[in-house]
């Protein structure tokens, strides 16, 4: 219920942001149909824990900033490798281990790896994390575990 | 003040597009088609993310209607880096499962793509235009 909430404060913000008008009818056209839209995605079952992930708000304040640096930081990484007149390139695909405890953890946890520029993941089986790195050695797991652990505070969850 | 404002504006724009320039060197330089995805991943990321910082800074200080351009630059932000990596993720499981062998030093892939059992395959699509760029 309480993320039935969240989701119709979230579609109501959209609706008076995008459309900028705040005259009466369209306010009132906008109450309806975000009341519609919410109950239609209650019926159909689709607000819960993956979708509305609303608990870790909080959290995400303190994982954004930090992975928005380790983006630029693997950004510069990557264009002196390309820059370089020999590319020292070492591609290989490696494996982590994922210590989140829910799919949505390692959902964020994989995602991370994709979006910092040097790694994308290939695969993810149960807690096995399959990667491509374009130069395996500067790969040495310090980082990625970093990432790990603040993702699996992200989600809550005691690191080891 | 505005003179800074200006400045950081272009600074920010600029490396955006330093990034977008230098990732597309990438998707010429590199080998194959998942080192190709980290220079896209640089486009993505840094090139769009600067760029849009750069507007938004530009918009935040020209004053005018908050809801009107910052909030939907942010949200293209935010779409974008959301989306992006999930892009990436499907093409190189798709390059995977399809049969592309990824490039490496060792030379055990070429970055070309493996014939199917029973398939034709011309020399041309063999992969050593592509093996030798860093070798």
């Amino acid at each position: 219920m309480n993320r039935a909430l969240w989701l119709w404060g979230i579609l109501f913000a959209l609706w008076l942001l995008l459309s900028g008008h705040f005259e009466t009818l369209f306010i009132v056209f906008g109450l309806v149909t975000c009341t519609v839209a919410v109950w239609v995605s209650v019926r159909m079952g689709v607000v819960d824990r993956e979708s509305m992930p609303v608990h870790l708000l909080g959290r995400a304040v303190a994982y954004v900033p930090w992975l928005v640096w380790e983006v630029f930081k693997s950004n510069v990484r990557v264009a002196r490798i390309i820059l370089s007149p020999r590319m020292r390139l070492d591609p290989s695909i490696v494996h982590f281990r994922a210590s989140q405890a829910t799919d949505l953890g390692r959902f964020i946890y994989a995602n991370s790896i994709t979006l910092t520029p040097g790694t994308v993941t290939t695969g993810v089986t149960g807690d096995d994390m399959e990667v491509h790195a374009i130069v395996q050695s500067e790969i040495d797991g310090s980082e990625e575990n970093d990432m790990n652990r603040r993702v699996a505070v992200l989600e809550g969850k005691d690191p080891k | 003040m505005e003179m800074a404002v200006t400045a950081l504006t272009w600074v920010l724009l600029m490396a955006g597009a330093f990034f977008l320039l230098t990732g597309a060197l990438g998707m010429v330089r590199l080998p194959d088609v998942f080192t190709r995805m980290h220079a896209a991943g640089m486009t993505d990321t840094m090139g769009a993310g600067l760029i849009l910082a750069g507007l938004l800074v530009h918009t935040l200080a020209g004053g005018g209607d908050l809801a009107a351009v910052p909030v939907r630059l942010l949200l293209i932000l935010g779409f974008l880096w959301f989306t992006s990596p999930i892009a990436t993720h499907a093409t190189a499981k798709a390059a995977l499962s399809g049969g592309v062998r990824p490039f490496t030093l060792a030379g055990e892939g070429s970055g070309a793509r493996e014939p199917a059992p029973g398939e034709a395959f011309s020399a041309g699509q063999s992969g050593e235009r592509e093996g030798g760029a860093t070798s």
